[in-house]
């Protein structure tokens, strides 16, 4: 039971459980996202994410727990909950025989916006999605990135003070990337809560706070500097040499390796357990006569960190 | 024998649609990809990535140029070629009613390899699919499905394979188990052409080519694209990133200024270190910053090249 409402937060969850049958796919899950930050759920497929944000939404019952949305209990007032939310889905649900503007006037009759405020939260959508001059054209015939600028116009037309963005930029180029993440500053700058999934983590860097789940269990949360310092106890270091598989696969065998991984010429190589790395790869892989250019040291990424907590969890 | 898996000379391809204007998917290009090399194709949608492909591997002729794959010419040795190559188109074709091994055996068929067995169990040993040979396609997980798809790809021994995009919606965990894969396939002799629009994940490749509107902006290798970028990259820690955004936003001398939750990555429009002004303009402003140089990624690269 959440008795308190928290003024300075704008997702709290507490005890988040929900279950299917025998099977448990959300257990027990704590967490607070602060108003107006940008908080990246990651997982891997089949973590819960889903679920969580579909009960976060209020689409769907918790089983035991709760949570506050905008200081709405998701379990006890799912409507008033769906009112202040935004949510915008990794198919981004337009309509594609239908032209930019009628999927606006169509999003905008779902919200209840009255004829003015439609106008001009229209006006704004386009504007904001680069559509200016395009509102008559088909939506199929936009481009993947117009297409997800027009979803988040339309997620947010009615100036909802909380929005999930479910994958948001899954099959998108790298310029409509990094111009949507302009957008999602904005949006977050103006006082906006965006809690964002995705699965790609060069994307996770750009969030204030991260929670990573797996297996139903949030296992990690923080800024994305303190999670990399969970990786502190690993050594990662990047290896150039000629062969870098022959050089992965004369490492692998060893006890304090604990992961391998490709970068072209170069491999990653991440060790436990020793006290200096490089030299112990260096005898290693001279001994098996594969010559290394050069060795050092590298920050985790934060699929490091991803990779590494999983793989932690894996052996518990 | 010829060292070259792929060469393309002066290739184009232009579509053209009853009553519209011509369209030039591809403008031109010439290419050479190595034997042994993880090459990525990157750009964003639209930019021919995949039209290339599909020319590469025979599914469409060029309008113009030439292409030769594995030593042969794509005008005279289509049906050879195709015995030579693997394509893992972007909507892969498992048929979902169909089991893990039927699914593999309907491809050696269509390939018409013989005795395949050793090959069928060798693949599923290193896709770690051998536990799920009975299972329906349609009931496996997506990363089950990308590595089932590649096991069709590879059933028949091609020198080659090309993948269309094949990481597009797959999770951290599998799309890392699939680049394992990749470096497998890769020591086994196989070489990998490959499309992607992720730059995370050209930087892993041997070489990479930069597309945009058909056309190769570059290509060589991750760290040559990377030492070729002419200006000087900072990144700045600071309190209040946002804050600090908002004041340099407006000023001269920047290319680009990117916010991340903790940091900002600044890249100005010179060679000039303008790093130590940058920190006193902030520190003036009541914003006390540190900053480093640091080297650009793929994406400063591309993104420059491409807003030009």
């Amino acid at each position: 039971m959440i008795q308190e409402r928290n003024d300075s937060y704008a997702v709290v969850v507490e005890g988040l459980t929900k279950t299917f049958g025998p099977f448990t796919a959300v257990d027990d899950m704590h967490f607070k996202v602060r108003k107006g930050e940008i908080f990246g759920f990651l997982g891997p497929n089949g973590a819960g994410k889903s679920t969580t944000i579909r009960m976060l939404c209020g689409l769907l019952a918790p089983t035991t727990g709760g949570a506050m949305v905008g200081g709405y209990d998701v379990g006890k007032d799912p409507d008033s909950v769906k009112a202040i939310i935004g949510y915008m889905s990794q198919r981004f649900s337009l309509y594609d025989d239908l032209t930019v503007e009628q999927n606006i006037r169509f999003y905008g009759g779902i919200y209840g916006l009255p004829g003015s405020r439609l106008e001009e939260r229209k006006s704004w959508a386009i504007e904001m999605a680069g559509l200016k001059g395009k509102a008559g054209s088909l939506t199929r015939t936009l481009s993947g990135g117009w297409k997800q600028r027009l979803a988040l116009g339309c997620a947010i037309l009615h100036e909802p003070p909380i929005v999930f963005l479910d994958e948001p930029t899954g099959g998108v180029d790298p310029v409509s990337r990094r111009n949507f993440w302009d957008l999602i500053y904005a949006l977050s700058s103006a006082g906006t809560t965006v809690f964002v999934t995705t699965h790609y983590l060069d994307e996770a860097e750009h969030c204030n706070t991260i929670g990573l789940i797996y297996s139903g269990r949030l296992i990690a949360f923080g800024s994305p500097t303190e999670l990399k310092h969970k990786l502190d106890q690993y050594k990662i270091l990047e290896v150039v040499c000629g062969n870098p598989v022959d050089a992965m696969d004369a490492l692998q065998t060893q006890p304090w390796v604990v992961e391998t991984s490709i970068f072209g010429s170069a491999f990653h190589v991440s060790t436990t357990g020793l006290q200096d790395p490089e030299e112990s790869i260096r005898s290693e892989l001279t001994r098996q006569g594969i010559p290394v250019d050069r060795i050092e040291g590298i920050p985790p990424s934060l699929e490091d960190v991803f990779i590494h907590l999983i793989a932690e969890e894996d052996k518990q | 024998m010829n060292e070259f898996s792929v060469v393309l000379e002066n290739v184009s391809k232009i579509f053209t649609e009853e009553g519209k204007h011509e369209i030039v998917a591809v403008d031109g290009v010439s290419l050479t990809i190595r034997k042994g090399e993880i090459f990525t194709l990157v750009g964003p949608d639209g930019a021919g990535k995949t039209t290339m492909i599909r020319m590469m591997c025979g599914v469409i002729p060029p309008s113009q140029g030439s292409i030769e794959v594995t030593g042969l010419r794509m005008d005279f040795h289509l049906s050879e070629i195709k015995t030579r190559i693997g394509y893992l188109a972007q909507r892969f074709s498992l048929y979902g009613d169909l089991t893990v091994d039927e699914n593999i055996d309907f491809f050696a068929e269509i390939h018409k390899v013989r005795d395949y067995e050793r090959r069928k169990l060798e693949l599923l040993d290193f896709m770690r699919l051998s536990p799920f040979r009975g299972r329906l396609a349609e009931r496996l997980s997506g990363g089950m499905k990308q590595k089932l798809a590649l096991a069709c790809t590879l059933i028949h021994t091609p020198q080659i394979i090309f993948l269309d995009e094949p990481t597009t919606g797959v999770d951290p965990v599998s799309r890392r188990d699939f680049w394992k894969i990749l470096s497998s396939v890769l020591r086994s002799g196989i070489s990998i052409v490959m499309a992607t629009p992720y730059l995370d994940e050209a930087e892993r490749s041997s070489r990479v080519a930069l597309i945009n509107e058909g056309k190769i902006l570059m290509c060589d290798t991750p760290e040559h694209v990377k030492a070729s970028f002419p200006l000087n990259v900072m990144e700045i820690v600071c309190e209040d990133p946002r804050k600090a955004m908002g004041l340099l936003k407006g000023g001269k001398g920047f290319q680009s200024i990117e916010l991340f939750g903790d940091r900002l990555h600044i890249v100005f429009d010179s060679a000039k270190a303008a790093m130590e002004e940058t920190l006193e303009n902030l520190r003036t402003l009541g914003v006390p910053a540190t900053g480093r140089t640091i080297s650009p990624s793929l994406e400063d690269v591309f993104i420059s090249k491409i807003s030009r």
